[in-house]
């Protein structure tokens, strides 16, 4: 559908809990600068798909691509080898399964769905963190401070960041303390703050109010404009979704059930079925 | 554009600081021989010194166990044992080599041919300076050592052990250390470990003190020693923890998932810190081998480890300056102030120092608890005098025995023994746990805590100029 390069290919990826397929056979791509949506019911398996992608579990069987480069890659294997329930068995021989920090490291940064910051430190810190990760030194040049223009490079660019998101006149307040709202916004920033090629935001909008929604539309567009970012979303306020995404993936049950444009979904009849109808209900 | 440039950590004035304490403690140990007569707790025998010294070892071996559990977060119980091992290789590196077959007589000599201070006497040569340079040397480069195997040992016992979270990563240390203990002490590693007996001859912190040809003391550094040492190394652990790598193992004790979705690599600083922490109780286990001027393995027990963690606790989790001040209040209260606890004799005799301050602060604790306990009991509604009775009764039989006690003249104490000490810690334990969770300090540090104070202090005056106006 587009010219543009892709990012995130993700390929028959299933993840089995014990006896539990949470996720099957799950496949889709997000290309550069596209604002991709991946919606469902709750129990559907969204996070288990952000889990897969960002390292937190290793998919029980699949393959994901980043930028082209291979990323994640599994198959069924020792205990899983008999209980297998998934597709695709015998596809992939490969395991590849770098920790979540290593694939920050590669450009995918995420927020989560109960918002994980840092509580006991300071605004200015929870981001500053962010950057320790490209820091080039090591314990002792850190300790001693042989390399003083790293870290004040750091702190440069972690103000920056934060005077870029409007919030440099927090800095110094504990990030526990900051009301709700702005614990969001500091959960993004943070992850921006490692330079990502693809964000994923976990449910951004969970307990705003419709004016804040919007906001929160406007800034996810903002950034990606201004950081060249992709960004792949999971989230329930369907103004938001309909109103953003290029395009939508709607899981149900761990499994694939469309994909498509917002006009595309929105007309679906087995989207309705599953999601939408129960959610205009709920509105109604 | 503060925060670009803001310092990282305390700045020249904390360093001042401590350099004065440090000047202050040479001053009083060598206040004795300045001044014709010194009142007894300044004399070199005095049990300040003790808790000086002890003090010093300890919160070495406190703030880098708070670098692990309170900076961290990862819930070791080890400490003990990498004590040690630095107090034995800072014991096994140094004892002399002419001394060798007098400490290691039960199996014919050491398997270590040679002593550090003896390698650097034949570069300095070992008379006058070049001796106390050798000394001075071997001793420096023996705790480095010390340090160095904990961190090795700490690597080897990590690659397991690490991937274990909160309790069982405390369990598995723990047993770690018990093992060390037990190792240490099996006869046939006797040529290295010399057995179940203990090491000695070594150089101590006396050995630092400064004589004149005919062997008198011309300036006391005993104390001073330690002091700087334990000063040093508290730095290093200060300028970590103010350092990239010290807000990563915060981020890491806040939220590993968070954490690790910042791209922090779990497993590689967790080892970090563990083998930092370790570095540092290795050399405080040397440190400590050169306070009790022996090393053996039978004192480095859990026991030890569950006392570091007391003062970890007390001090304030995740603060360095909390941490040492809790040391030395601990150590002063278990060396020093609290130990009339042990003698049944205490206040036998009419003329016991501290008799009259023992009757005072008696009476107004059986006060004070009364009082508490009966004002607990009339908030409550519907209350009888039924009720109070038993208030009543305790507090009269405790004030009628002290009373008795005043004027029969000579009384023993039947709770005060050996060991009673430690049961009125445990009560101070329990009582910091219940409502002082915070420990002295919190998480937060000297400077800060003196900030906050002064602006309250002044926001105070503000409040009472305005009353005036």
């Amino acid at each position: 559908m587009s010219e543009r390069a892709n990012v995130l290919h993700v390929e028959h990826v299933t993840m089995q809990f014990g006896g539990v397929v949470a996720m099957n056979d799950l496949s889709m791509e997000v290309n550069e600068g596209e604002i991709v949506a991946l919606i469902g019911p709750n129990g559907a398996g969204k996070t288990t798909a952000f889990n897969c992608i960002t390292g937190v579990y290793e998919p029980t069987n699949g393959k994901i691509d980043f930028c082209g480069q291979p990323l994640v890659e599994n198959y069924p294997q020792g205990r899983m080898e008999k209980a297998y329930l998934g597709e695709n068995k015998g596809m992939y021989t490969h395991r590849l399964a770098p920790t979540p920090d290593r694939i920050t490291h590669r450009g995918i940064a995420r927020t989560f769905q109960n918002i994980r910051l840092f509580g006991a430190l300071t605004v200015f810190e929870n981001v500053l963190i962010a950057k320790h990760m490209r820091a080039k030194q090591n314990f002792l040049s850190a300790a001693f401070r042989l390399n003083a223009r790293e870290e004040a490079r750091m702190r440069a660019e972690a103000m920056e960041l934060l005077k870029e998101q409007g919030l440099d006149h927090l800095a110094d307040e504990t990030a526990s303390s900051l009301p709700y709202g702005l614990q969001r916004r500091l959960e993004i920033a943070r992850a921006l703050a490692t330079s990502p090629k693809l964000l994923l935001l976990d449910e951004p909008a969970a307990g705003m109010n419709p004016q804040e929604t919007q906001e929160l539309t406007d800034f996810i567009r903002e950034i990606r404009d201004k950081y060249h970012l992709t960004v792949l979303m999971i989230e329930h306020h369907m103004d938001l979704v309909m109103q953003i995404s290029d395009r939508i993936y709607v899981l149900d049950f761990g499994k694939l059930i469309a994909e498509g444009t917002p006009e595309v979904i929105s007309n679906d009849q087995r989207v309705i079925d599953a999601y939408l109808g129960v959610a205009d209900d709920a509105e109604n | 554009m503060s925060h670009i440039k803001k310092k990282q950590g305390p700045g020249w004035g904390a360093v001042a600081g401590v350099a004065a304490f440090l000047a202050l403690v040479i001053l009083l140990e060598n206040l004795s021989a300045l001044l014709p007569s010194v009142p007894r707790v300044l004399m070199p025998t005095s049990q300040l010194f003790t808790v000086l010294k002890k003090g010093a070892v300890y919160s070495l071996v406190v703030v880098s166990m708070n670098l692990l559990n309170g900076f961290t977060g990862l819930f070791s119980l080890g400490q003990a044992g990498f004590m040690l091992l630095g107090a034995y290789t800072y014991a096994i590196l140094t004892v002399p080599v002419d001394q060798k077959d007098t400490v290691y007589y039960l199996f014919g000599g050491s398997a270590v041919k040679f002593s550090l201070q003896d390698t650097f006497a034949l570069l300095f040569g070992s008379a006058g300076v070049g001796g106390a340079v050798s000394m001075v040397l071997g001793v420096l480069v023996g705790l480095i050592l010390a340090g160095l195997v904990a961190a090795g040992f700490a690597y080897l016992i990590g690659l397991p052990v690490l991937r274990l979270k909160s309790d069982y990563l405390a369990i598995a240390t723990l047993g770690f250390a018990e093992i060390l203990r037990a190792v240490f002490q099996w006869q046939p590693l006797g040529p290295i470990t010399n057995g179940a007996n203990m090491l000695k001859n070594f150089p101590t912190f006396s050995d630092f003190n400064i004589e004149n040809a005919s062997g008198q003391v011309v300036l006391r550094l005993s104390a001073f020693i330690p002091m700087l040492i334990a000063a040093v190394c508290i730095g290093i652990i200060v300028l970590l923890i103010n350092s990239s790598y010290g807000r990563a193992f915060k981020a890491i004790r806040e939220d590993e998932v968070a954490a690790e979705a910042m791209g922090i690599n779990l497993a590689r600083h967790k080892m970090l810190s563990f083998c930092i922490s370790s570095f540092f109780a290795g050399v405080g286990g040397g440190l400590f081998a050169m306070y009790t001027a022996n090393a053996q393995a039978k004192v480095f027990t859990s026991t030890m480890t569950y006392e570091l963690l007391l003062i970890v606790v007390i001090g304030g989790i995740g603060s360095v300056s909390g941490s040492v001040m809790a040391t030395f209040l601990y150590v002063a209260c278990s060396e020093w102030w609290l130990r009339f606890l042990d003698s049944e004799l205490a206040f036998a005799a009419p003329a016991a120092p501290g008799r009259l301050a023992f009757i005072a602060v008696f009476a107004a604790a059986v006060i004070a608890a009364a009082f508490l306990a009966i004002r607990a009991i009339r908030r409550r509604e519907g209350h009888t005098l039924r009720q109070e009775a038993p208030v009543w009764a305790v507090a009269i039989l405790l004030l009628g025995w002290l009373v008795y006690f005043v004027i029969s003249g000579s009384l023993q104490l039947p709770l005060l023994r050996n060991g009673f000490r430690m049961v009125v810690f445990s009560i101070i334990i329990m009582i910091v746990v219940l409502f002082f969770r915070q420990g002295i300090m919190g998480d937060r540090e000297l400077p800060e805590a003196m900030r906050a104070f002064r602006r309250r202090m002044s926001a105070r005056r503000g409040d009472k100029k305005e009353g005036t106006k």
